[in-house]
């Protein structure tokens, strides 16, 4: 991983990106979390506090860059990767992030995050989804459920959600990844590998909106059922989850099933090997996928990393090669070109 | 070759002449007529382009609608337009004829190629007779080349297929108008070459075509006089021919280098506007970091973002495109960060005329945000003029840290003139000053003109927040109280006028005061200039003036205005500069309006000043 900070440098704390200004999120909402485990994560990623933006959309989620003590922009709506690609394009050597929601991006931003994606900018994305508009007064998101009942569903949704981990797969994202508001150790680890991907990376974190969506985590939250709720991603390693490690994924035809470790059937051997770095984007989409079915559990850690050149990279490397062939353009290169001709 | 053969040729030397090339979309009369203009300004004549040309990339052959033309004038003297009615015409088909038959002088001369007009081509042209043959065409000097032919036969060796030799007559009948006007065939040879070196043999087949084409000229006793047309009397210099679009481009690659910041420009493509994105994606070895985004509005919010990061950041576009930017054009009003965007305008509501010239975006540059959104405006006149115009949009955006318009049109974009070269060190120096101190710093701080501080990322200390939301004035913090608001409204306003101080006085041609001043703005300049001086020639006495910033206007606009006792504004809408004008002076203007997809003719413009001074009717 690339690092700019020089060793002789007092070393930052979580203290250090904390801004002067109030915190004015609802008492409750799990953006605290997300904000908590940012700001004890940044000392680490290996950039100065001058060199990391947070640029954001419109929404509770994109109050964000205002409590981080970095450059920040707060954008319009739905913009923030359009905003960020231009200028991680023309700054290369920054740390660019984004704080989004899911209204902010998979809705209005629908077009910038898929394109953003495509093309491999080396912006890091954090979707704070809470599946519902908050900043708006609870209408239904493009990740609440069928037939959600909100201010502006009385009678239930009748349209279907995004995955957005799938969206983001299925736009060629080179780092997917999500994590939960109550999980602070795993998201602290997801915002690192973040941190070290390059590429594009995107990380959904499931948030907690208590005021228009509360409980929508909590079977994945609660102590009671989140080990047979969730399970989490290690590379290499077989699926195992449940309160005794006690069930694990094995693959049928292209379809995840949960077995019984201790039905005498099944061994660990059986099961499904995570594999972040596969090419084949299959076993990544069966793992977004799997929260379409009931009795499945919820994945949670990267989904799939890949190492392939970025955008930004390339624009900064076409410039180094044309110009060492080329050399470095002057005003009488731009004006004078061949076909000029005198008067005199 | 045609056979040599010895014939009598007159020649005879003209001042200025217009010629416009016809034919199906497929035809390649674009590239003729660049060809001819290119070659035109090589031999030092003043010119004036005018590309017409359908929306469709191939319309159905034969039709009126797939006509694409390209009118050039050219001349021994200053010329100012593509002119008013060809001279000649030559007219690839029978559509072709048809549709510019109506446009052209009452004797000019029609070049027609006559193995288009065959039973197929008349009927989809809507000629019920051949017009070659039922005496419809008199008065007009017909010349009838059956050019398809003449080209297969020239090319009878070549390894082309049938339909690849076809599509060469272009050239043919390019060589044919440089025998009839002089003109040398090295240019255009060398062009071939150099753009279909890997395709040896179109180079070759093209190259035989043109040659053909002259040399037919030279042979034919259809073709008894040959014209010249001596080089203008230009001021000494350095020219290029360039279109209002390329220019634009030179003009912030300049600004580039004058300011030592690094050029952006995030852009969709659009039609008029594709060719800036086009020519700067070249400027690599200068630095330019040209991004073709998902949509318009990625367009300027990566432009935003690079302007944040300290870039020369610009996004281009066209009417449809501005309508999408608006928010994000109040987003950089809000932030107060510099970018320049550019709109070659076109022809509106909606998509519209997408190839047609209009300039009927001026309001929606003015008002089309939502709050208060002042931004500067400024306007290119004519072709060479959009160099200037791009450097002084740079100029003004970074000095006032504000977004900056630049409106073109299709016209002067796709025009094309000869442009004395400014003299490299001519150009003035853009200073920018990025902020670094950490005690001075204030992110909503201001400077005598009421610019704050651009404080980049990667300056340690000066880690800030700026965004859409109301901002307190001086520590630019977010702030909703009713007379931070009423503040920032009026300073964001107060800032634009501001730059009265920096642009130049409103000039006008012929005397300060009179019966009758002549506004125009943008690109109506050369038809404008034409019509003062026909009209000055019958005698009647009137007064021009141009305004090229139309956000703030000059500070002697008013005065200029209240010396006259009528002022006429045309332009390419309903009378959009006429409302600011009556708005903001509260005197009456006389409007002549016109939304035909065209730029005026100067006839047109002569005529109303005719009737306005009661003078008699040019024709
Ligand atoms: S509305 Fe919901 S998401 Fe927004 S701050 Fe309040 S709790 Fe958080």
């Amino acid at each position: 991983m690339e690092t700019n900070i020089d060793e002789k440098e007092v070393k930052l704390t979580a203290k250090d990106f904390k801004s002067d200004r109030d915190v004015r999120w609802c008492p409750g909402c799990g953006d605290y979390s997300i904000l908590a485990q940012v700001q004890r994560t940044f000392p680490n990623i290996g950039y100065k506090k001058e060199d990391i933006v947070w640029v954001s959309g419109i929404g509770c989620s994109s109050r964000f860059p205002y409590y981080m003590d970095t450059y920040g922009f707060h954008g319009i709506h739905g913009r923030a990767p359009a905003i960020a690609t231009g200028l991680k394009v023309a700054r290369p050597e920054l740390s660019v992030w984004v704080a989004t929601g899911d209204g902010d991006l998979m809705s209005i931003g629908g077009n910038h995050f898929i394109h953003t994606c495509r093309k491999n900018i080396d912006i890091k994305i954090v979707m704070f989804n809470n599946q519902i508009y908050g900043l708006t007064k609870g209408q239904y998101s493009p990740t609440s459920e069928k037939g959600k009942i909100t201010k502006s569903t009385p009678f239930g949704s009748v349209d279907y959600p995004f995955n957005p981990a799938s969206l983001a797969l299925g736009a060629e994202a080179s780092f997917v990844a999500r994590s939960i508001d109550r999980e602070p150790k795993h998201m602290q680890e997801m915002i690192m590998r973040a941190a070290e991907h390059k590429g594009t990376a995107f990380i959904e974190i499931y948030q907690n909106c208590n005021i228009f969506n509360d409980g929508a985590f909590t079977t994945l939250t609660d102590k009671e059922t989140k080990a047979d709720s969730v399970i989490t991603l290690e590379n290499k390693k077989p699926m195992i989850f449940g309160k005794d490690n006690n069930k694990g994924i094995i693959i049928e035809g292209f379809n995840p099933v949960v077995v019984d470790l201790n039905d005498g059937k099944h061994s660990v051997d059986d099961l499904l090997v995570h594999e972040e770095t596969d090419e084949s984007p299959i076993r990544s989409f069966i793992l977004a996928h799997m929260t379409d079915h009931p009795g499945m559990p919820t994945p949670i850690g990267v989904f799939k990393q890949i190492t392939k050149p970025t955008y930004d990279g390339g624009v900064a490397k076409q410039i180094k090669n044309v110009t060492e062939k080329k050399g470095e353009g002057t005003l009488k290169d731009l004006l004078y070109t061949p076909n000029t001709w005198e008067v005199s | 070759m045609a056979q040599e053969k010895e014939k009598e040729v007159e020649v005879q030397s003209l001042t200025a002449v217009t010629v416009r090339f016809a034919g199906d979309s497929g035809d390649g009369m674009q590239l003729t007529g660049t060809q001819f203009s290119d070659t035109t300004a090589i031999v030092g004549n003043d010119l004036s382009t005018l590309p017409d040309y359908p929306a469709e990339i191939r319309a159905p052959a034969g039709t009126l609608y797939g006509v694409s033309g390209f009118q050039l004038h050219f001349s021994s003297s200053d010329i100012h337009t593509p002119g008013d009615s060809p001279d000649v015409l030559v007219a690839m088909n029978p559509a072709a004829l048809k549709i510019n038959l109506k446009e052209i002088k009452k004797n000019a001369t029609i070049i027609v190629n006559t193995d288009a007009f065959d039973k197929k081509n008349l009927n989809t042209a809507g000629y019920e007779a051949n017009p070659l043959e039922d005496n419809s065409l008199e008065g007009f000097k017909v010349i009838e080349v059956p050019i398809t032919t003449l080209t297969t036969n020239a090319l009878k060796d070549s390894p082309l297929s049938p339909k690849e030799v076809v599509r060469c007559k272009n050239f043919f009948a390019l060589g044919m108008m440089y025998w009839l006007y002089n003109r040398p065939m090295e240019p255009t040879l060398d062009w071939i070459k150099q753009k279909f070196k890997n395709l040896p043999d179109v180079a070759d087949a093209n190259e035989k075509a043109l040659k053909a084409g002259y040399y037919f000229g030279d042979a034919t006793q259809q073709f008894t006089t040959r014209y010249t047309v001596e080089p203008a009397e230009l001021p000494e210099g350095t020219y290029r021919n360039i279109s209002g679009n390329e220019a634009v481009a030179l003009g912030f690659v300049a600004a580039s280098l004058k300011s030592k910041l690094p050029l952006f420009l995030g852009s969709y493509p659009i039609t008029p506007a594709s060719d800036i994105l086009h020519f700067l994606s070249k400027y690599k070895n200068f630095g330019v970091k040209t991004y073709q985004a998902e949509d318009e509005i990625a367009g300027i919010a990566s432009a935003i973002g690079a302007s944040f990061g300290g870039s020369l950041a610009i996004t281009t576009t066209s009417g449809p495109g501005l309508a999408l930017k608006t928010e994000a054009t109040g987003l950089a009003v809000m932030t107060e960060l510099p970018i320049v965007i550019v709109d070659v305008q076109r022809g509106g509501p909606s998509t519209g005329l997408p190839t047609k010239t209009e300039q009927s975006d001026l309001l929606q540059a003015m008002y089309g945000r939502n709050g208060e959104s002042p931004v500067c405006i400024v306007a290119a006149t004519r072709p060479n003029d959009c160099f200037e115009m791009a450097f002084e949009a740079s100029k003004l955006a970074l000095k006032f840290m504000t977004p900056v318009i630049l409106l073109t049109d299709g016209y002067i974009a796709n025009g094309a003139e000869p442009w004395k070269l400014p003299k490299p060190e001519e150009l003035e120096e853009i200073p920018v000053r990025f902020h670094t101190d950490k005690e001075t710093f204030q992110p909503y701080g201001r400077d005598e003109n009421l610019a704050r501080p651009w404080a980049i990322p990667g300056t340690p200390g000066l880690e800030h927040r700026i965004g859409g939301l109301e901002k307190a004035n001086i520590t630019g913090d977010v702030n909703y109280s009713p007379e931070n608001h009423q503040l920032m409204c009026e300073l964001r306003a107060e800032k634009i006028e501001k730059m009265k101080k920096f642009i130049p006085d409103l000039e006008v041609d012929g005397d300060e005061s009179g019966d009758l001043l002549v506004l125009g703005w943008g690109g109506t300049y050369g038809a404008i200039i034409e019509a003062i001086n026909k009209s000055r020639a019958e005698g009647l006495k009137v007064s021009q003036a141009h305004l090229k910033y139309l956000n703030p206007m000059p500070a002697n606009t008013e005065k200029v205005l209240k010396n006259f006792k009528k002022v006429l504004i045309p332009e390419l809408n309903l009378g959009q500069l006429s409302k600011l004008v009556r708005e903001k002076f509260l005197i009456n203007v006389e409007t002549l309006n016109k939304l035909q997809g065209l730029p005026f003719k100067s006839i047109e413009i002569q005529n109303k000043i005719s009737e306005i001074l009661g003078g008699k009717n040019g024709n």
